[in-house]
């Protein structure tokens, strides 16, 4: 599902934390938004995600606008994990990963064959099936982890919105959740945009990176464009190094900051 | 299969509520009592006093677990008990208020104890608003105006002391000396309460996993959360009204439902209420039997009683609100 975003401006309250953005993500593309702490990457996946309504600007879906799609149309084609959730005492994983058939629902809220083909699926996918009547409470993080992007899948989305998903994760953990997001993606073709903490993971998972500064995308495309040293050094003011493995996918090395002394 | 069990312990706690107390009579003498109809001394107590009162019982203990395990899920809190939003302290005031300042008035006393819990309830819920409602501001609302309106009440008391011993029995929460016409007074609004909240519970399960998980799966989170306060205001507020301020069950009997159930509140609800039912009952014909031939309101039994059994299920079944 094709995502366009025209000079979308939006925020909290008075205070504005988008300003004028701009991008598009293609569909089947996975695309990571990155950059600094406060730079709106959350609250631009809240808008595009309905959390926010925006102050202007609009956002399109396979262009249509979002604001023209009733709620339950848009959660059958659009699934967001955020970072604030809320795990019930005493849930289980496969009554989660059902949650996820919610926008899906037929007479009496009752789940059909088809959906707990879908859970099924689901399960096996993110390797929970022998997790599914586990608490919550007793998995370790990256278990959690699999069992809420499961919720997300079990949606069928066409565009998947992932606040996050590789924070606090060890780095094997990481490499699951990537790999089961480009799994997800080369099977269903579904478009992925995820914000990313990592630069170096986001570069070698991503079609394109989206490089946000101050409330505006400050620059855009493959991670080759994008994972630069000046770019590095004016988005998150940090000396860095890059270079290229085999295939050609940048990593970068941070030195230092660059942030000037006074300032700081 | 758990579902049968409570069941047959309510069923079980009403036998046993009817059966005991002042007047003991077998089970087949009481169906051959009320059969009969014979106009009897022992038709009289069993129709007029005994069964309004077990009634009246299972029909609180209902509404205050529904409405705990609704705001349990809507303030994501286990701690959070009907009293939370207000009703408590509004139907309290207004209660106090019509017994002592309007003594003779005291048919008003459930509808002003009522009208009293949902205008509490919609006093929070209006001060808890800034661009819709956060969870916390609305604990927080609810405690600033529970100890405002506690205070009020207190003040009515302290300037009516001598008609403050009357009001005792409200302010614990009792069955005693309760009819039909209570009954009469309160069931529709908690047959419609408990309907509303049997229809809004698939809902409530998407609440619960945080607003921003809520609006990703499509629920109207504004509007499905007033629903929700209004079915717990409304079920409280009817409780309130006709027991007075009947504290505990609203608190454990979810968390109890909860052990023996599981989380999703589409099985959660029923199966709290039947244990709410189930609970009052029992606890209200404990305190007629107690020491007799005085009783112990049910209030004073279900906060002496239940704490210790409700902590000793706590530590022995593996559980983490």
């Amino acid at each position: 599902m094709k995502l366009e975003v025209n000079k979308l401006t939006g925020g909290y309250g008075a205070e504005l934390v988008l300003d004028g953005v701009e991008f598009s993500v293609p569909s089947g593309a996975i695309v990571s938004l990155v950059g600094p702490n406060g730079c709106g990457k959350s609250t631009l996946l809240k808008l595009i995600g309905r959390v926010l309504r925006p102050r202007a600007g609009d956002i399109l879906l396979d262009g249509r606008s979002l604001s023209a799609f009733r709620g339950g149309d848009c959660a059958r084609c659009l699934a967001m994990l955020p970072q604030h959730r809320h795990e019930p005492a005493g849930l289980s994983v496969g009554e989660l990963v059902a949650y996820g058939r919610f926008p899906h629902r037929h007479a009496l809220g009752l789940l059909n064959d088809d959906d707990r083909r879908i859970v099924d699926e689901v399960l096996a996918m993110t390797r929970l099936t022998a997790l599914r009547s586990r608490h919550l409470s007793t998995l370790s993080g990256g278990e959690r982890q699999r069992a809420w992007i499961a919720m997300t899948l079990a949606q069928t989305p066409r565009l998947l919105l992932l606040d996050e998903p590789t924070s606090f994760l060890d780095i094997c953990c990481q490499f699951e959740i990537i790999e089961l997001i480009k799994e997800l993606n080369a099977r269903g073709g579904t478009t992925v945009l995820m914000v990313l903490h990592d630069l170096n993971l986001a570069a070698a998972c991503s079609d394109q990176m989206i490089m946000m500064k101050e409330r505006k995308v400050y620059c855009a495309g493959a991670p080759r464009n994008v994972l630069t040293v000046q770019n590095l050094r004016a988005v998150f003011e940090i000396d860095a190094r890059v270079n290229y493995d085999d295939a050609g996918c940048p990593y970068c090395l941070a030195m230092g900051s660059a942030r000037p002394r006074d300032r700081a | 299969m758990a579902f049968l069990a409570l069941l047959a312990l309510c069923v079980l706690a009403f036998m046993f509520s009817v059966r005991f107390g002042e007047l003991r009579l077998g089970l087949p003498e009481i169906v051959t009592t009320l059969w009969r109809r014979d106009g009897g001394l022992d038709y009289q107590i069993l129709w007029y006093i005994r069964l309004p009162r077990v009634l009246l019982g299972a029909l609180v203990g209902a509404s205050f677990a529904v409405s705990g395990v609704i705001l349990q899920g809507v303030l994501r809190n286990p701690l959070a008990s009907p009293g939370i939003i207000g009703v408590s302290a509004g139907g309290g005031l207004a209660g106090i208020v019509v017994m002592v300042l309007l003594p003779r008035h005291g048919g008003a006393m459930v509808p002003a104890a009522f009208a009293g819990s949902l205008l509490a309830a919609l006093l929070v819920y209006v001060l808890s608003w800034k661009r819709g409602v956060s969870t916390i501001r609305l604990i927080l609302a609810g405690v600033a105006v529970s100890a405002m309106l506690g205070a009020l009440s207190s003040a009515v008391l302290l300037f009516n002391a001598e008609k403050a011993g009357g009001v005792l029995d409200f302010t614990i929460g009792s069955l005693s000396t309760r009819s039909w016409r209570h009954v009469e007074q309160v069931w529709p609004y908690m047959a419609l309460g408990l309907l509303m909240a049997q229809a809004l519970c698939g809902r409530l399960n998407i609440l619960a996993l945080g607003d921003d998980v809520a609006v990703g799966l499509g629920l109207q989170v504004e509007r499905v959360r007033v629903a929700l306060l209004a079915t717990a205001a409304l079920l409280a507020a009817a409780a309130v009204s006709a027991v007075g301020l009947l504290g505990f069950v609203g608190l454990i009997a979810p968390h109890l439902a909860r052990m023996v159930i599981g989380s999703d509140n589409r099985f959660l609800l029923p199966a709290a209420a039947l244990l709410g039912a189930t609970l009052v009952m029992a606890c209200d014909s404990v305190g007629r039997v107690v020491m007799p031939p005085s009783e112990l309101p049910v209030g004073i039994i279900m906060a002496m009683v239940g704490p210790p059994f409700f902590l000793w299920l706590l530590r022995k079944v593996s559980y983490e609100a």
